[in-house]
């Protein structure tokens, strides 16, 4: 892989990251449980859209073959996505989308720290205007593992199933491969084994708060990364992509 | 925290396209210019070219391609053919670049502007006293961080009961 593929590669895994969620959260759009949920739930899933969009766009220009940022969205298939196992994971209810989130944007959030004295001019600036973005999502977030696992009995033990239920998803954040190691030493990208140190002290010190028992070590899921995804991850994408296949190139 | 200046003027021909871009407004907050709220980075003119340079406030924000279409529309109209708009992304644009005069306006428009600085607010973590635009007392309580655009959260007062939005502060 040159250089420049390294580049691309990596960028394609941030952008699909965030749109695969932003699509997750877009399902509940006019499903939340109060209108200022609803609220900051669309706000949030806009974040995610057009931080992927930038990165899709800026991954285009790179390769030079033409693609659009609609391109890589709505015509690649499920084998060609890179995004984490863990943002493909359903809904569920409440809790399960917060504790995806909250897990997700504290990895996110340091990842993007990290990006932002990589030695790609652009990355790095799309990472500081991201940031921005992640840091008031994950305040919202935040908030509200913790008012649901410091809160009634049910609410706490299904906030604690939520963690608990998503806990092996997490682990693929941290599991390095080629990519990341090149992405590291060729544009001096993050270094996952560091990331994953402040992640755990910052998502134990959260859970402690939340009155949540930390899960223990156990076997991680992997394979979203490498194109390997989980069954939910073809409904999502057939959704999202109907339209562009119905009716390729579809503008308005 | 000082607003964003838009750097003098280097000819009268660019002078005259800051004024015309006064009159461009924000399609979500029409009683904001472009101007006001900062995100006009830089004219540079060269020839009969002329190259606007413009700061996105939300990456998501659906009110970018508006705006980039709103400056072409205007200079158009004003008669220059040669338009580009170039996004730029670095500094990040941020809510102290506001203009006093946007502040201002904000306020009468019944949303409550941006408190403070950014940099003052990750010191205090988020916690701040957001004066109602209605009836400006300091009795009001966050509804959501999150409202009906990007931009702002939803806010009530607790003094005249009047629910109001807040410009957030980035």
């Amino acid at each position: 892989m040159s250089k420049k593929e390294t580049l691309i590669a990596y960028l394609l895994r941030l952008a699909d990251n965030a749109l695969i969620l932003g699509q997750r959260l877009i399902e509940i759009v006019t499903a939340g449980p109060e209108l200022e949920e609803e609220l900051a739930n669309a706000n949030i899933a806009l974040d995610y859209l057009g931080q992927a969009r930038m990165f899709y766009t800026y991954a285009g220009e790179l390769e030079g073959k033409g693609r659009s940022e609609d391109d890589f969205a709505f015509m690649r298939d499920e084998h060609e996505f890179r995004n984490l196992l863990l943002l493909e994971q359903p809904n569920g209810h409440f809790g399960d989308t917060i504790a995806r989130q909250v897990t997700f944007d504290v990895f996110y959030r340091l990842q993007l720290e990290a990006l932002q004295d990589c030695s790609d001019k652009r990355l790095a600036e799309i990472a500081v205007k991201s940031l921005k973005e992640i840091r008031y999502h994950l305040r919202h977030g935040t908030k509200w593992l913790i008012r649901l696992g410091d809160g009634t009995d049910e609410s706490h033990e299904r906030m604690t199933n939520s963690i608990h239920g998503l806990w092996r998803f997490t682990g693929e954040m941290f599991a390095g491969d080629e990519l990341d190691e090149a992405m590291k030493k060729e544009w001096n990208g993050p270094d996952l084994e560091s990331l994953k140190g402040e992640w755990h002290e910052e998502i134990a010190s959260i859970l402690e708060e939340a009155t949540i028992s930390l899960p223990d070590e156990e076997w991680m899921a992997r394979g979203g990364k490498n194109g390997q995804h989980s069954e939910h991850f073809g409904y999502l994408i057939a959704e999202m992509q109907t339209m562009q296949r119905a009716y390729p190139g579809a503008n308005w | 925290m000082q607003a964003w200046k838009p750097k003098s003027a280097n000819s009268e021909k660019e002078q005259r396209i800051w004024t015309w871009l006064a009159d461009v407004p924000d399609p979500e907050i029409p009683i904001l210019s472009v101007l006001d709220l900062g995100i006009v980075r830089d004219i540079v003119i060269q020839e009969d070219a002329v190259e606007v340079s413009v700061s996105p406030t939300y990456s998501g924000c659906p009110a970018t391609e508006v705006i980039e279409q709103s400056i072409i529309a205007e200079l158009r109209e004003n008669g220059v053919e040669n338009i580009s708009v170039k996004r730029v992304l670095s500094p990040p644009w941020t809510t102290d670049w506001i203009s006093e005069a946007g502040r201002n306006k904000l306020k009468k428009y019944g949303i409550a502007p941006p408190a403070g600085s950014t940099s003052k607010r990750e010191l205090l973590n988020g916690t701040r006293t957001i004066a109602c635009p209605h009836c400006e007392s300091f009795d009001t309580s966050l509804v959501s961080e999150f409202g009906s655009t990007p931009c702002k959260a939803s806010y009530k007062c607790d003094e005249c009961l009047e629910p109001f939005e807040y410009f957030k502060c980035i």
